[in-house]
């Protein structure tokens, strides 16, 4: 069973492995075409229409399931790894080791934004920006530009209290816990988390900075704190409404998982630390 | 040709205008309606204002922007019905509009702007005299 860790906790080895894995797919052409599906979902999303990996109840299972087929796609290369999540109210610095050499490499440069060591700096050739919105191919960063301040732990604990799963109209004016995790809405946790990194991270193709990987990862494992605590509380809407996921719909691009397929992360993998229960009955 | 300022030509929060900061931008707007209507802005949280009409051309940072409201006239973009063609130095941008009247592009996603003059001269801030790529990136499936 996959057991996803926190970033900080990974040994030199585990690092080494992941980023490994991440070049690897990124040579084979793999890793774009995540990229690219990525994109056409934020572009196709919209709040009056068809909306499925974004500003909609569906955020939350369509990324556990793009995370699971990309982490499917890291154990093909090596079996041993599994998707980090970044727990960005503890690690909330440019100066984490989560940016060190060793792992993501740095902030950009002031110049250009570019990333200029780790893995992923463009010098090294291996990790050209290739599915791109404009001409730069060079992995960009500018932490803590954009936006001063990561979210807090007592933001999340007031998103993490909020009992009803999604409300109508079920988009980026949604209030309830999706919306506000997502961050169209109130305190803004995972949208400003994206801002704050900044470089691709704060465009449409986000998924070319491997961070992306680890925000979602840690997006997820707070759907499953918010479950252990609101056990009463399950994905909505149920049935028949228009423009929007219902829990037995099925989701593109897949079209065979349905979001209460994914309400169960524990089919899947484990945490490190998993949510307890506010209740003996969850779910 | 006659100068106005962006909130006369989109009647937006003078926040936003505080925010673009640029005061040696040259526009031209054109095109029947006035869009003033909404004082508070379109980033005001409910009822979202009239999407504007007519056309925007100017020269920010060295780039050119131009924002067709066509009112649902496709310009030759990929965007939705009813949203603004947006073009930095000839190249389209993707926009959207959220429910509460603000706008996003592809290059600030995660980030809302209080109308589409925000959201573009945030774009040719970003891409430090990049030029946009077509829609549909390479290699695009979807």
């Amino acid at each position: 069973m996959t057991v996803r860790k926190n970033q900080a906790a990974l040994t030199a080895e585990e690092k080494r492995a992941f980023t490994n894995a991440l070049l690897e797919l990124k040579r084979t052409g793999s890793y774009d075409r995540f990229v690219t599906t990525h994109n056409g979902f934020i572009m196709g999303d919209t709040d009056s229409g068809d909306r499925v990996g974004h500003r909609s109840p569906s955020f939350l299972p369509w990324h556990r399931r793009f995370l699971l087929e990309f982490e499917a796609a890291l154990q093909k290369v090596d079996p041993k790894v599994s998707l980090p999540y970044w727990d960005w109210t503890v690690d909330r610095t440019s100066r984490s080791s989560l940016w060190a050499a060793d792992f993501l490499g740095g902030t950009g440069r002031a110049r250009d934004g570019q990333v200029m060591d780790g893995p992923f700096a463009y010098a090294t050739g291996k990790f050209n920006v290739n599915v791109r919105v404009d001409g730069r191919a060079y992995l960009r960063r500018a932490l803590g530009e954009g936006v001063a301040e990561l979210p807090t732990k007592a933001e999340v604990e007031s998103v993490l209290a909020m009992p009803v799963y999604d409300m109508a109209p079920w988009n980026s004016s949604s209030n309830g816990f999706r919306n506000h995790l997502e961050g169209w809405r109130g305190a803004n946790l995972h949208n400003r988390v994206h801002v704050w990194v900044g470089g691709q991270m704060a465009t449409g193709v986000s998924p070319n900075d491997p961070v992306f990987w680890m925000h979602h990862a840690y997006i997820d494992k707070l759907w499953a704190e918010w479950q252990a605590r609101n056990p009463k509380s399950t994905y909505l809407p149920a049935a028949g409404t228009a423009n929007v996921v219902d829990l037995h719909d099925t989701m593109r691009p897949w079209n065979d998982v349905t979001p209460a397929d994914m309400l169960d992360h524990r089919k899947f993998y484990t945490f490190d630390t998993e949510p307890v229960p506010a209740a003996a009955s969850q779910r | 040709m006659k100068k106005i300022t962006r909130r006369q030509a989109l009647g937006t929060a003078a926040g936003a205008l505080t925010a673009a900061g640029a005061t040696a931008a040259v526009i031209k707007v054109s095109g029947s309606s006035s869009p003033g209507a909404d004082p508070k802005g379109a980033a005001a949280a409910s009822s979202p204002g009239p999407i504007p009409t007519g056309t925007i051309d100017e020269v920010y940072e060295g780039r050119r922007i131009q924002i067709g409201f066509g009112g649902g006239e496709h310009q030759g973009g990929h965007h939705s019905p009813g949203l603004p063609t947006v073009r930095i130095d000839g190249n389209e941008l993707h926009v959207m509009r959220n429910a509460d009247g603000s706008w996003v592009s592809v290059v600030n996603h995660y980030q809302t702007f209080p109308d589409p003059v925000a959201v573009v001269r945030a774009a040719v801030r970003d891409l430090q005299g990049a030029a946009l790529a077509p829609f549909g990136p390479t290699g695009s499936t979807s």
